[in-house]
């Protein structure tokens, strides 16, 4: 119990929920932004996997981190691309669009990192951002800015989602997209941008893994996150703010797993900690589903003039 | 631009299409041989050579397309349904362990039946083992509305690691020098050998058996009708009668059996034990043999078969003139969704 206590009052072990956090919460987002508009993307852990190599070759390559961070999400939007092409324009199944996507991604992007290192056992690394400091805040201060940047997404997300006349055709699409239509909307239009966007946002996830919390790229290294993104949204009621708090419920109990395992007080095999966040993904989907409120148009592809 | 419904659907599109996406996969694929700077001709002829120039490849080819025909219906039977069982490669797992966990040595301590009673019952443990994997998800679905993608997928990474901690502690094979892997299964559990001198086992002819099983099922049976039904329309088959809770158990149980089958069946007929990498992702390509398939089970086997060809032939190419293996899984991906996009355009034309 004491140990328990005391990991809790460690700065560090803060410090760990918030960077475990930080892929959550910007994949979250993007997952919300696409569902929002009424578009399942399961294409989420190829393309975290395409932006955590297309971010790590780009600085390896010799540009920027910003360039990395850049690249990933060009990644991102193009990869959401072919997904809003697939589901929004020609209206296919958003479950096997996304599966595919997800698939081809990572595909691509192991193919990708054998041809540019045939022969490397051990993965070449890269100068990863550094804690930024100096902002006088302890937990924040040990983060570095995508940490930053993914904490400012959230209100701004929200803002325009609930504020602007943007946010309100988002949400109109994803709801009932005759009746946008009907005000002038145009739905594949805006259902394409939010597609692109979301995705963009799960690029910088995957690259917010090379960039900032490791410096190198691994096979297998998303591992799931993607798919507890998905799971995420729902717990989230597909709220930009819920979003936020359930990603760093999930990584406190991430960190606290890990903590307690390193501790030596594990009595129960490894495993069985590692089991907890996709426990807890489940356990979340079902307490949240009774009352969950989907988009009403989510996985409904729309054809003009078709009933 | 928008897509007009066809009338009638051309006989000559049907065919074309599949061969026209397969062609332009091929040739998106070869840019790709293009940029690790191999000849691509030289490339695709190897990668034909390693999965069918002989008959040690042959084998090899339908060795690899045994678990995938299974895990390839799987997905088929449940996708039928609208319901998107992603959680194959658990289930293939669960089977796995269920299958040594019956039929295995245990040092000496294992059942000492007949393998006429034992067999049987093992595979049968493997099929109740996936089947009981998927019955949660496929509950959660139908009484709670849980989108079944979701937990499915979750649940292989739970199985993934329940794998890992059997194989660290109770399941562990003593004699295996500190290997992470279980007890071995039981000699005379072992499947016969389909030619001599391969890997190719017999196994693969209960897989066809199972596919022509449930092509009759889907096209023939009461259930096989309830089954499309849901998936066409949930809600219309309810209103019609068709008890859909049962329905969605009842693929939940075919679905998650096929794909504990396809583990005891590795197992039983090529690795005789359980280790955390006996399935390269077959749950996952099961999805997309399901979809080149069009979800026709009889389809299955030729799609597993085109598969596993690619996966073999990959591994073969590679090692001869060096073009990353991923190659394989490039190409069926992108088979996959240009497939899907070709199917379109057989139902659909472009109106401007």
């Amino acid at each position: 119990m004491t140990e328990l206590l005391d990991i809790l009052a460690s700065v560090p072990f803060w410090v760990a929920v918030l960077r475990v956090a930080t892929p959550l919460i910007l994949g979250t987002l993007g997952v919300l932004l696409c569902e929002r508009a009424g578009v399942l993307n399961l294409g989420i852990e190829g393309i975290m996997v395409a932006g955590a190599f297309g971010g790590w070759l780009t600085v390896y390559a010799g540009h920027g981190l910003w360039t990395g961070v850049l690249a990933a999400a060009a990644i991102g939007a193009l990869l959401g691309l072919l997904h809003a092409w697939l589901t929004v324009g020609l209206a296919l199944s958003q479950h096997v669009s996304g599966l595919g996507l997800t698939m081809l991604a990572t595909a691509l992007s192991y193919y990708g990192y054998r041809v540019a290192f045939p022969k490397v056992e051990t993965p070449p690394t890269i100068t990863p951002f550094a804690p930024m400091q100096g902002l006088g805040l302890p937990v924040l201060d040990a983060q570095t800015p995508l940490t930053l940047l993914a904490l400012l997404l959230v209100p701004l997300i929200a803002w325009v989602l609930y504020r602007t006349p943007l946010g309100l055709a988002v949400r109109m699409v994803g709801e009932n997209p005759r009746a946008a239509e009907g005000q002038g909307i145009r739905v594949l239009a805006v259902r394409t941008g939010a597609i692109v966007a979301g995705s963009a946002l799960m690029g910088v996830a995957g690259a917010f893994l090379t960039l900032s919390a490791f410096n190198a790229f691994y096979f297998n290294m998303v591992n799931g996150r993607g798919w507890i993104c998905v799971a995420l949204v729902v717990f989230a009621s597909w709220r930009p703010g819920k979003a936020l708090l359930g990603a760093l419920l999930f990584a406190f109990f991430d960190a606290l797993q890990l903590r307690l395992q390193q501790s030596g007080s594990a009595v129960l095999p490894y495993q069985l900690y590692l089991m907890l966040p996709y426990l807890l993904s489940i356990l979340a989907l079902v307490v949240v589903a009774r009352k969950a409120t989907y988009p009403q148009a989510l996985m409904k592809p729309y054809r003009k003039g078709e009933r | 631009m928008r897509l007009e419904k066809r009338p009638q659907p051309s006989r000559a599109a049907q065919l074309g299409a599949p061969l026209l996406a397969i062609l332009f996969t091929l040739a998106l694929s070869g840019v790709l041989v293009l940029w690790a700077g191999a000849p691509v001709g030289r490339t695709y002829a190897l990668l034909l050579q390693g999965a069918f120039g002989s008959t040690f490849a042959i084998t090899e080819t339908l060795t690899r397309a045994v678990p995938l025909i299974l895990t390839g219906l799987a997905a088929a039977v449940a996708f039928k349904a609208h319901f998107y069982n992603i959680g194959a490669e658990g289930q293939l797992y669960a089977g796995a362990l269920a299958a040594v966990a019956v039929g295995g040595l245990h040092g000496g301590t294992g059942l000492e039946w007949s393998p006429y009673v034992l067999f049987p019952l093992m595979m049968i443990a493997a099929a109740l083992a996936g089947a009981l994997w998927l019955l949660g998800p496929a509950l959660m679905k139908a009484r709670l509305g849980v989108d079944e993608v979701v937990t499915t997928l979750l649940l292989n990474f739970v199985m993934l690691l329940a794998v890992s901690a059997l194989l660290d502690g109770p399941m562990k094979d003593p004699m295996a020098m500190g290997w992470p892997q279980s007890v071995a299964l039981q000699p005379d559990l072992e499947l016969g050998k389909l030619v001599p001198q391969t890997r190719l086992h017999t196994g693969l002819l209960g897989a066809v058996a199972l596919a022509v099983a449930m092509w009759t099922l889907m096209a023939r049976t009461v259930a096989g009708f309830r089954i499309r039904a849901v998936g066409a329309n949930a809600r219309a088959a309810a209103f019609a009668g068709v008890p859909v809770t049962r329905t969605l158990v009842l693929v939940a149980l075919l679905s998650g059996g096929l794909a504990g089958l396809a583990g005891a069946i590795e197992v039983a007929g090529r690795t005789g034990y359980v280790t955390l990498d006996m399935s390269p992702g077959y749950g996952y390509s099961g999805i997309v043999i399901a979809m080149l398939a069009g979800l026709n089970p009889l389809g299955v086997v030729a799609a597993a078969v085109f598969v596993a060809g690619v996966l073999v032939g990959a591994d073969s190419m590679s090692r001869a003139i060096g073009v990353p293996t991923y190659l394989a899984d490039v190409i069926v991906a992108v088979a996959l969704l240009a497939v899907l996009v070709a199917g379109l355009f057989t139902q659909y034309r472009i109106k401007r």
